[in-house]
């Protein structure tokens, strides 16, 4: 730590806790948080009655394990404002993200909330090297998806430049890019592969621009695809971690070396459990990760279980940072994915189905990446209830789903129609989803 | 008055036709007059057949969607303008032709049309009433297979 301390900027110092100290903060922290919880959501309080639980309980942070998990589901059941612990008077600021029946989840943050979050983004910034004078083109979705601003107030405490592009208009992301000599860009990896491509058709050289570090996240990606756009964009491509439920981009990190990444656990806690007994599993293995908030005020999240796969990485980190390192998220351990930044389940694609057809037909999930961007087709087959004789009949069935399932999902979808028996069968749970993104 | 029409649901893709009119082969069952009509993504086949009740259960066995539809048969004379006279008859009504396609055969000067009204019996009677010659489900292929 110390050879570090020089250089070391003052808002990432927390970074370098000595871990001893860390864990005394943490369960000062946690103790706190599980009081505020018990005391204000009815939903905590009566888990924790259920197993003849008080938040005194907590005397170490080993016992944190004791505490009951929080699901989805938890924040759907409660929708929209359940599971507040501060009164609306209080809360500044509400985002909402996809939920599995078509309603959204949705998180509200305290102006305290907003702080803690943009420490974390701002920590964020300085693990990928960027600082005052950079300017960072946030292409990153502003609007009730966290990313966008999330990034936003964490670069603007930064004192870097923030452009506040939003996604898509990918030609205009390429010119402001060249022209505003952008030096750090965010939003997801296949956004940022789509752009390249299109940056080559427009005869711009990424790789001879002053761009130079890659914020990405929202979406799995994978090491080799690291390295193939660090070559073809010259830059220094970073996996950021987040979740809505949580506080949004900004849990997670890597740092130069992208050996893992770091979780900010002073604001974070992590656990890797089996996701099918919910015990802790041992140093090291793969587990489901689970979150629990140490600073929030307005949405305390005790044991937040987060569906996606991951392990600790064991070790101390050459960077110094005494925050504990996770694997890069390579799976999720439901049926649930990501495309283009947005969380997709089956079943709302089956809502979309049965609000048109009425009745559920059979139906399969493809995802492709076609020029860098992530596609999605569902294709579905025709019963004899929507069956025609006319074409016009079937391509209004089609327009309909098309429609349906876009403004369900969020994003463009492409229908096939297909005939029936065809999509294949399985024996048990149907496999729903064919993932062919190679990621 | 009406005839049943068979409509399977196709994809566009190569031999989709193929097995549909092998299993109606094998059952003996005569396939009188088809059309195709067809998008990028799919095909709908129609088909007039010999018999068409054990045609339908024939094709929905072996996995099909099989929609039956009452269509109109008309006699139509073969010669200029026979077509265009026929059509006046639904000139100012609300009768909508869905779609239209020809019997293969016609007998001596006429050749026999298959209709897709919105509106079926309305639509017979337009026709009759104009001294149109409507073409039976039983008459309808003795006729024509002579």
């Amino acid at each position: 730590m110390i050879e570090h301390s020089s250089k070391i900027h003052p808002a990432s110092a927390p970074d370098y806790t000595p871990v001893a100290q860390l864990r005394d903060l943490q369960l000062g922290r946690l103790q706190a948080t599980a009081a505020r919880a018990y005391e204000r959501v009815e939903l905590y309080r009566r888990r924790m009655n259920e197993r003849n639980m008080r938040p005194e309980d907590l005397r170490t942070l080993e016992d944190l394990a004791n505490l009951p998990f929080t699901v989805k589901a938890d924040l759907r059941d409660t929708y929209p404002f359940g599971l507040f612990a501060s009164p609306l008077e209080e809360i500044v600021r509400l985002h909402a993200s996809s939920g599995t029946t078509g309603k959204p989840i949705v998180v509200g943050y305290t102006q305290h909330d907003v702080g803690v979050w943009t420490d974390a983004m701002t920590r964020t910034f300085l693990a990928c090297g960027l600082g005052r004078g950079d300017i960072i083109q946030n292409a990153y979705g502003y609007g009730l998806f966290t990313g966008g601003l999330g990034a936003h107030y964490g670069a603007e405490a930064l004192g870097a430049t923030v452009i506040p592009i939003s996604g898509g208009n990918t030609d205009r992301q390429i010119m402001v890019m060249k022209d505003f000599k952008v030096t750090a860009i965010c939003c997801t990896p296949s956004y940022f592969l789509h752009l390249l491509d299109r940056a080559a058709q427009m005869e711009v050289n990424v790789a001879e621009l002053p761009l130079r570090v890659g914020v990405f996240g929202a979406e799995p990606w994978t090491d080799s695809l690291r390295r193939h756009i660090e070559a073809a964009a010259g830059i220094k491509a970073f996996d950021i971690y987040g979740l809505t439920e949580i506080t949004g981009p900004g849990v997670g990190i890597e740092c130069p070396c992208q050996a893992g990444l770091h979780i900010f656990e002073d604001h974070f806690y992590p656990e890797i459990i089996d996701p099918e007994t919910g015990r802790l599993v041992a140093e090291g293995e793969e587990g489901e990760l689970v979150l629990t908030t140490l600073s929030k005020q307005a949405m305390p999240m005790i044991r937040y279980r987060t569906r996606d796969i991951s392990a600790f990485v064991p070790g101390s980190c050459p960077c110094g940072r005494t925050l504990r390192r996770i694997r890069r998220i390579s799976r999720r351990s439901d049926d649930m994915f990501i495309i283009r930044g947005v969380n997709v389940f089956p079943s709302q694609v089956e809502t979309a189905l049965l609000a048109v057809e009425g009745m559920l037909p059979h139906y399969q999930i493809i995802l492709t990446r076609e020029a860098g961007l992530d596609q999605l087709e569902v294709q579905v087959e025709v019963t004899p209830p929507v069956a025609s004789d006319r074409v016009a009949a079937l391509e209004n069935l089609h327009n309909k789903l098309a429609h349906t399932l876009s403004q369900t999902l969020g994003l463009r979808v492409k229908v096939r129609l297909v005939a029936p028996q065809t999509l294949k069968r399985s024996e048990g749970k149907a496999q729903r989803v064919i993932d062919r993104r190679n990621i | 008055m009406k005839i049943h029409q068979l409509s399977l649901f196709l994809e566009n893709k190569p031999g989709q036709m193929t097995e549909p009119c092998r299993l109606l082969a094998q059952a003996g069952i005569n396939i009188r007059t088809l059309t195709l009509a067809d998008t990028e993504q799919f095909g709908i086949l129609r088909l007039i057949v010999s018999d068409w009740q054990k045609g339908d259960r024939l094709l929905e066995e072996a996995g099909y969607v099989v929609n039956v539809t009452e269509v109109v048969a008309v006699e139509v004379p073969d010669r200029p303008g026979g077509l265009a006279e026929l059509l006046a008859v639904f000139d100012h009504t609300d009768i909508n032709i869905e779609y239209m396609y020809a019997f293969t055969f016609g007998r001596g000067d006429t050749a026999v049309m298959i209709f897709r009204f919105d509106k079926p019996d309305a639509a017979i009677e337009r026709l009759q009433l104009a001294g149109n010659i409507i073409v039976g489900s039983t008459e309808v292929y003795s006729r024509i297979s002579r």
